[in-house]
């Protein structure tokens, strides 16, 4: 092997290179200037997509003897990824500033965790997705006990622990059975030892592949595995819930995509079903449960539930437009999350976290143009039209149609009208509820301009959504 | 070859005794102690399967470095020995039954291979000049090198965490500035003052 083929793999080693100057520079940087580790966060994720794009595949690259791969979905994904971390990042910042949360850890931990995502996104075997997990996972783990002073947050963080670690643990099991059966841990030999002998398709390799399908359910917050999900997003920190509901949900993407339609594509017949269960499931549970919410961040927890429910089942359908559906719709749903997130951080003052929907109460008297965003957003998620949410509902039901299910149709327009009715009950408190507090909401300048971009990208992605949907057929094709 | 099943025997019997000496010894210290016996006598049957690195790394990180952490909790915390013992007859059946199902299952496992015949035929020892050590290395540096530097960022990530979640400058707390300290000049601390010598009156 030549040297220069590690060149591949060269946005995950600069990154790291760029981590540990971001972690020794913060050892000499005092609190209050804690704003140059945001700084040099940023420059770092910028270095990172400038290298991403230097390096961009003409073809597929397979390095490291089967344990890397990095291809035009691994590309797309790792742009996002970096994308929606710096934005978490800057959204963060103020907030960390004012609730004295003001630790350079914050952005290191960020750091590892994309980290850890793009070693997912490029992972080629079950052992470096494994590691990648854990790697985004613990990253993830000390983020939401970040406020180590905050009684809910350790709360949160002690479940996402545990439940995590059995969820690893399930997967390793189910990993270690696939292994067991099929000889090897790489996903295209796992692919052609499958396909070279159909006798394997067999009870052993199902058993193994229920336990890999409980660790993806539960690394997205599919139901029954989604237990952790609104607690953790209610409990930790927003800043942190906005960087937990963005990026991850295009590493966990990456995990379903690589796991069951590269490594196990021959037995789409198998994991199609279990997968559906768990979509309907999600679908349902997700939307049903998020209309008795009172408290927004639980709310958007569920609403995310509802919304992995439509990845998965776009998955289900085992075509490559069911997948390009999957992907268009993570990316969208990531935009409209981040932004949504956003606009709770913003709003959260120093002592005081935007918790409940009638905090919203009156937003609209206070600040306009962010009730308009935050309209937007919500219009985004609840899938109105010309919104990007809609193109990206109307995807996933046009490719479970064409794959033959008009039931799973049917029933994906009815949930999204029942979850339309929690969307618009947040847009209804904004411009009908008097407001208690009638102060204006604060922001600096780039945050502001950043977050207007966000939500404004809902409204134009909705209207010109030609090109990224041709980019995600492109990647998956 | 006798003298090596001889060797093989007497310390697989010591490892199995000081393992039940781990369960059944009613001072924790003593459990830990015997634990790193077991572990000892594991080193011993892993090197006489010429696997030399894996006998002398159990040694370094098990035995030199775990079991003293072991220990170390094992003290601070003063476990109620009573207490935890209580429970070892109310569970003991439920114990040995689960440990008769494995051996059961291990039992129709060998069986089931050798009714292929298939079987392992036997230890072959290594050739002249084979290192166990190079074979790993060369297989951990080459072929998994990729996950290797993964578990370790890992493990960078694991010390960053653990700093962030119990790293706390507590108030009050009474700590040297050393930097100070050596910064010091004796005029900043005393101050010689010219005085005329006092006439006796």
């Amino acid at each position: 092997m030549n040297l220069m083929d590690f060149l591949a793999a060269a946005p995950e080693m600069t990154l790291l290179g760029l981590i540990c100057v971001v972690m020794i520079a913060d050892l000499f940087i005092e609190d209050e200037r804690r704003v140059h580790t945001f700084w040099l966060s940023m420059i770092s994720l910028a270095i990172t997509a400038a290298v991403l794009q230097a390096t961009s595949p003409d073809t597929r690259v397979v390095i490291f003897d089967g344990s890397y791969v990095s291809d035009s979905l691994s590309q797309v994904l790792k742009l996002g990824a970096v994308l929606f971390v710096a934005l978490a990042f800057l959204y963060a910042r103020d907030y960390l500033r004012a609730n004295d949360l003001n630790k350079g850890e914050f952005y290191l931990l960020g750091l590892f965790g994309l980290l850890g995502m793009m070693i997912m996104m490029s992972a080629n075997s079950l052992l470096t997705m494994y590691l990648g997990l854990e790697t985004l996972s613990l990253s993830l783990y000390a983020l939401v006990a970040f406020d180590r002073n905050n009684v809910t947050s350790a709360e949160s963080a002690m479940k996402f622990f545990v439940l995590g670690a059995i969820a690893s643990g399930a997967l390793l099991y189910g990993i270690s059975w696939i292994y067991g059966v099929t000889g090897s841990i790489q996903f295209h030999e796992i692919y052609a030892a499958i396909s070279a002998d159909p006798s394997l398709n067999n009870l052993p390799l199902w058993f193994g592949l229920a336990f890999l399908i409980v660790g993806i359910a539960f690394k997205f917050g599919g139901v029954p595995f989604h237990m952790w999900l609104p607690d953790v997003y209610q409990g930790a920190r927003t800043p942190v819930t906005l960087y937990l509901a963005s990026a991850p949900k295009l590493a966990a993407l990456a995990l379903t995509l690589r796991i069951l339609v590269d490594g196990l594509g021959g037995l789409h017949e198998t994991w199609g079903t279990m997968i559906m269960v768990v979509a309907v499931l999600s679908l349902l549970v997700g939307n049903l449960v998020a209309i008795a919410q009172t408290n927004i961040k639980r709310m958007l927890g569920y609403s995310t539930i509802g919304h992995v429910g439509f990845i998965l089942l776009a998955i289900f359908c085992g075509t490559a437009e069911g997948n390009a559906a999957a992907l268009f719709y993570t990316l969208t749903y990531v935009v409209a999350a981040a932004g949504a997130f956003g606009v709770i951080v913003l709003m959260s003052r120093s002592g005081y976290d935007v918790e409940l929907l009638t905090d919203f109460n009156g937003l609209n008297a206070r600040s306009p143009w962010f009730a308009l965003m935050m309209m937007f957003l919500m219009f985004s998620m609840a899938g109105v039209p010309p919104f990007i949410g809609f193109f990206a509902k109307l995807n996933v039901i046009s490719a479970v149609l064409a794959a033959g299910f008009p039931g799973l149709a049917v029933l994906m327009v009815l949930v999204t009208v029942i979850g339309a009715f929690y969307y618009l009950k947040v847009i209804w408190f904004m411009y009908f509820e008097e407001a208690e507090d009638k102060a204006v909401l604060q922001a600096s300048t780039d945050t502001r301009l950043v977050l207007s971009l966000n939500s404004v990208a809902v409204l134009a992605l909705g209207i010109v959504p030609g090109w990224l949907l041709a980019l995600c057929i492109d990647v998956l094709s | 070859m006798l003298f090596h099943s001889i060797l093989f025997y007497v310390f697989a019997a010591i490892m199995f005794g000081a393992a039940l000496g781990v369960v059944f010894s009613r001072n924790p210290v003593h459990s830990v102690m015997l634990l790193v016996l077991t572990f000892f006598n594991a080193a011993v049957l892993w090197l006489m399967a010429e696997a030399e690195f894996l006998a002398i790394v159990l040694v370094l990180v098990y035995v030199g470095a775990v079991m003293v952490l072991f220990l170390f909790v094992v003290m601070m915390l003063d476990v109620n020995v009573e207490a935890a013992k209580r429970g070892l007859t109310r569970y003991a059946p439920f114990g040995i039954a689960i440990a008769l199902l494995m051996v059961v299952e291990l039992m129709q496992l060998i069986w089931l291979r050798s009714q292929v015949g298939d079987t392992v035929g036997g230890f072959v020892p290594n050739p002249e000049g084979y290192s166990n050590t190079k074979a790993l290395g060369s297989v951990l540096y080459t072929e998994h090198v990729y996950a290797f530097e993964i578990a370790a960022v890992i493990l960078l990530l694991a010390i960053i965490a653990a700093i962030t979640l119990t790293m706390r400058k507590r108030p009050g707390l009474k700590v040297q500035n050393i930097a100070k300290q050596v910064g010091v000049r004796a005029k900043d601390r005393i101050r010689v003052v010219k005085m005329d010598a006092e006439k006796k009156s």
